[in-house]
């Protein structure tokens, strides 16, 4: 076995990533694979598979980004968790360990929503500079490489309590396409990782590593090439450059909060769509006054999370809906876009299920007395589904810099505004209603329409766009301004498109590292 | 296939009880045992609040997350811990003992009496509807989300079953036993 890289901090030919989640992690195997000296910088911990804990509040505390964050919007999330605007993940193989697994294409209209849904007040619609066909050979590479159900010639994962009520709620209604997902989680044992052991708790790390994730997948690839360095518990303070404007190293703050400054040839930033446009606007410098990557203004805006809500059904009888997969199935009826709902863009129900300490806090948020304990007495018999759908890009939908609180390093906390579109809550409305009436097709006794919890999906800030004038990168994730500085997780999406990101973080990520060997061999950067 | 039910006995020992939070201990080992207590003598060992201030607390999380099935114990074992926090941190103590003052308060000028003598719950609840925009109710009411729904003991009685890695997960064990949905 080769020995694991470690490279000098004054090597100025490494390609240094910021983050290893979805994005960085899979970019840095890809540029592993391709023989580029490649160190991943990571802020939090490296944990394996046995240190991931089946309880929940315990695996918040080992996993979660918790650093401080401030918000501000009409959002609920503002008032419910004002200081905890995202639940993502902090650790080496970052919320690639906390996804639920779904792994689903963009419809084709999906990259051109502009041309699709037209003009939309108040929305700042773009089409992506890349189109479905462009995407189609690196969402056949991101499915091979993540095992994704229903793709490969990998079968579907057998519904659980939760999808089972779910799927027959759906059948009463008429929806056609209901099924056990496309999820990234091993159906049989494939890659080196067992099948799926039905534990439930994906959100707090697989315990059976059935489910992809960046941690036990490509970081180790990348590392047995001998060309990928993975630092834990080492957050970036900011960007450096040069007189020219080209990037040059990064200061980073290690385990000991020693600040070290680590040389690199080119930089993809990859810190998820909070922590990525905090860190190039706190990289601003007197060449770069705004921020790096940041001439168009957009770095930081169109900040989109997924319009979502949740709907819990009590029934009669037993469901135990903790029981196995957490995102068990789906209903795809309505991801299509038909603005004769009354919206533009679609929407996914997805099962989504959460233990009781967490249904205590998140069923409604702030809820106390009769009314709300009632509905935690009928825990073991509730179902429950998410609803994610396609939100309107906005300009003033943003992560700035907060005027006054710092981190421990004494950098500006991502501060982070949001207002729903009309659009986004008229989806919402529709898939409640819809959600409300699957389950009482099958005898729902009481039906809780749920507030959206703190952002999983975070997308947007970095978004990328034809015209150097309307966004932050190009089509590629090479930013605009500066040819060696990338963008590699979500924060590049033009659009959020009404499907969970990671399919697209990580197609992305390869396409991005096959362009970033090019432009390498041809000497471009 | 017929589904599987979780036992929702709770299964405590004594000894675990006795292992859970200092002040927290004699009372629960007690009401374990079998024997009635006073709610007030219940904190007889409260060392940094008084049994009153303690007792409150207890009835106040019971009012603001009922919970039939659930005795006392669990509701004691929720607080405990304000005591230990006021012990350490007189600013959390100012925030407790202020608010029980206050809500005794607000008990006595529509009741006349305090907060734990109050009969009726509907009566209590309204109290507690009268101050929960305060400093006070918001605090303990954060705080007992956590502490109350995260005591393993109780899960069982709500049907939830908790960790399964370490038993294989459900995959043989019910995951998909459901045996009462209308047949498609």
């Amino acid at each position: 076995m080769t020995a694991k890289a470690k490279f000098d901090l004054n090597d100025d030919s490494v390609f240094v990533i910021v983050g290893s989640g979805a994005g960085g992690g899979t970019l840095g195997n890809e540029l592993a694979q391709k023989g580029i000296k490649t160190v991943i910088l990571e802020a939090g911990a490296r944990y394996t598979i046995p240190d991931f804990m089946n309880d929940e509040w315990p695996s918040f505390a080992q996993l979660a980004w918790t650093d401080a964050r401030t918000t501000s919007g009409s959002w609920r999330v503002a008032k419910d968790f004002p200081n905890l605007p995202s639940w993502i993940v902090k650790a080496v193989g970052g919320t690639s360990i906390h996804w639920a697994g779904a792994s689903l294409r963009f419809g084709e209209w999906e990259f051109k929503a502009k041309t699709t849904y037209g003009q939309v007040d108040g929305a700042n619609l773009l089409d992506w500079p890349i189109s479905l066909d462009e995407m189609a050979p690196y969402y056949a590479n991101a499915e091979n490489r993540m095992g994704v159900n229903g793709t490969n010639g990998i079968p579907h994962l057998p519904g659980n309590n939760n999808f089972k009520v779910m799927q027959a709620g759906a059948a009463k209604l008429g929806y056609k396409t209901v099924f056990t997902g496309n999820m990234a989680i091993n159906s049989q044992p494939r890659d080196g990782r067992g099948s799926c052991e039905q534990i439930g708790f994906c959100f707090q790390g697989c315990k059976s590593g059935a489910k992809w994730s960046t941690l036990y997948t490509e970081i180790p690839k990348g590392e047995a090439t001998g060309n990928l360095e993975v630092r834990p518990l080492s957050q970036v303070i900011h960007i450096e450059h040069d007189a020219t404007g080209k990037v040059t190293g990064v200061v980073y703050a290690n385990a000991q909060g020693v600040m070290q400054r680590q040389k690199a040839r080119a930089i993809a930033v990859a810190g998820n769509s909070l922590e990525s446009p905090r860190l190039l606007l706190n990289s601003a410098s007197g060449k770069y006054p705004d921020g790096l990557a940041n001439s168009s203004g957009q770095v930081g805006g169109n900040y989109m999370r997924h319009t979502t809500g949740s709907v819990y059904a009590s029934f009669e009888n037993p469901v135990h809906m903790y029981r196995g997969t957490t995102m068990a199935g789906i209903i795809r009826d309505e991801a299509n876009n038909n603005p004769k709902r009354g919206f533009v863009g679609g929407y996914e129900m997805e099962t989504i299920s959460l233990g009781l300490p967490f249904a205590a806090a998140f069923f409604d948020p702030g809820a106390w007395g009769r009314g709300f304990t009632s509905k935690l007495d009928d825990y073991s018999n509730t179902a429950g589904m998410w609803i994610i759908g396609e939100d309107m890009p906005q300009e003033t939908n943003r992560v700035t810099l907060d005027a006054k609180v710092k981190d421990k390093f004494g950098m500006p906390v991502a501060s982070v505004h949001f207002d729903d579109h009309p659009n986004d809550i008229a989806m919402r409305n529709h898939g409640f209603k819809q959600g409300t009436a699957v389950y009482q097709a099958v005898g729902a006794t009481r039906v809780a329409e749920v507030p959206p919890y703190p952002s999983t999906h975070n997308l947007g800030t970095n978004r990328m766009s034809e015209n150097p004038r309307d966004g932050v990168v190009n089509k590629y994730g090479q930013t605009h301004d500066i040819k060696n500085l990338f963008v590699s997780d979500g924060s590049q999406f033009t659009t959020g498109a009404g499907v969970n990101p990671t399919l697209t973080i990580v197609a992305l990520a390869v396409r991005q590292g096959d362009n970033i060997a090019g432009m390498m061999s041809r000497g471009e950067i | 296939m017929t589904m599987r039910v979780p036992d929702p006995r709770v299964k405590v020992t004594r000894r675990r009880f006795l292992q859970s939070g200092a002040t927290a201990a004699p009372a629960a080992a007690l009401v374990a045992s079998g024997v009635t207590l006073s709610a007030e003598s219940a904190w007889a060992a409260a060392a940094a609040l008084s049994p009153h201030v303690m007792a409150t607390l207890t009835l106040m999380a019971r009012d603001t997350y009922p919970h039939d099935q659930l005795g006392d114990v669990y509701y004691r074992k929720a607080v405990a811990h304000w005591d230990d926090d006021a012990a350490a941190d007189t600013a959390q103590r100012q925030v407790i003992s202020e608010g029980v003052a206050m809500l005794d308060a607000e008990a006595n000028a529509s009741f006349g009496s305090d907060y734990l003598n109050v009969a009726s719950e509907t009566d209590r609840v309204s109290i507690l509807q009268a101050i929960q925009h305060g400093t006070f109710f918001k605090t303990v009411r954060a705080d007992l989300v956590v502490s109350l729904y995260n005591q393993k003991e109780l899960w069982p009685k709500f049907g939830y079953e908790g960790a399964s890695a370490q038993h294989g997960g459900y995959l043989h064990r019910g995951f998909n036993d459901i045996d009462w949905l209308p047949v498609a």
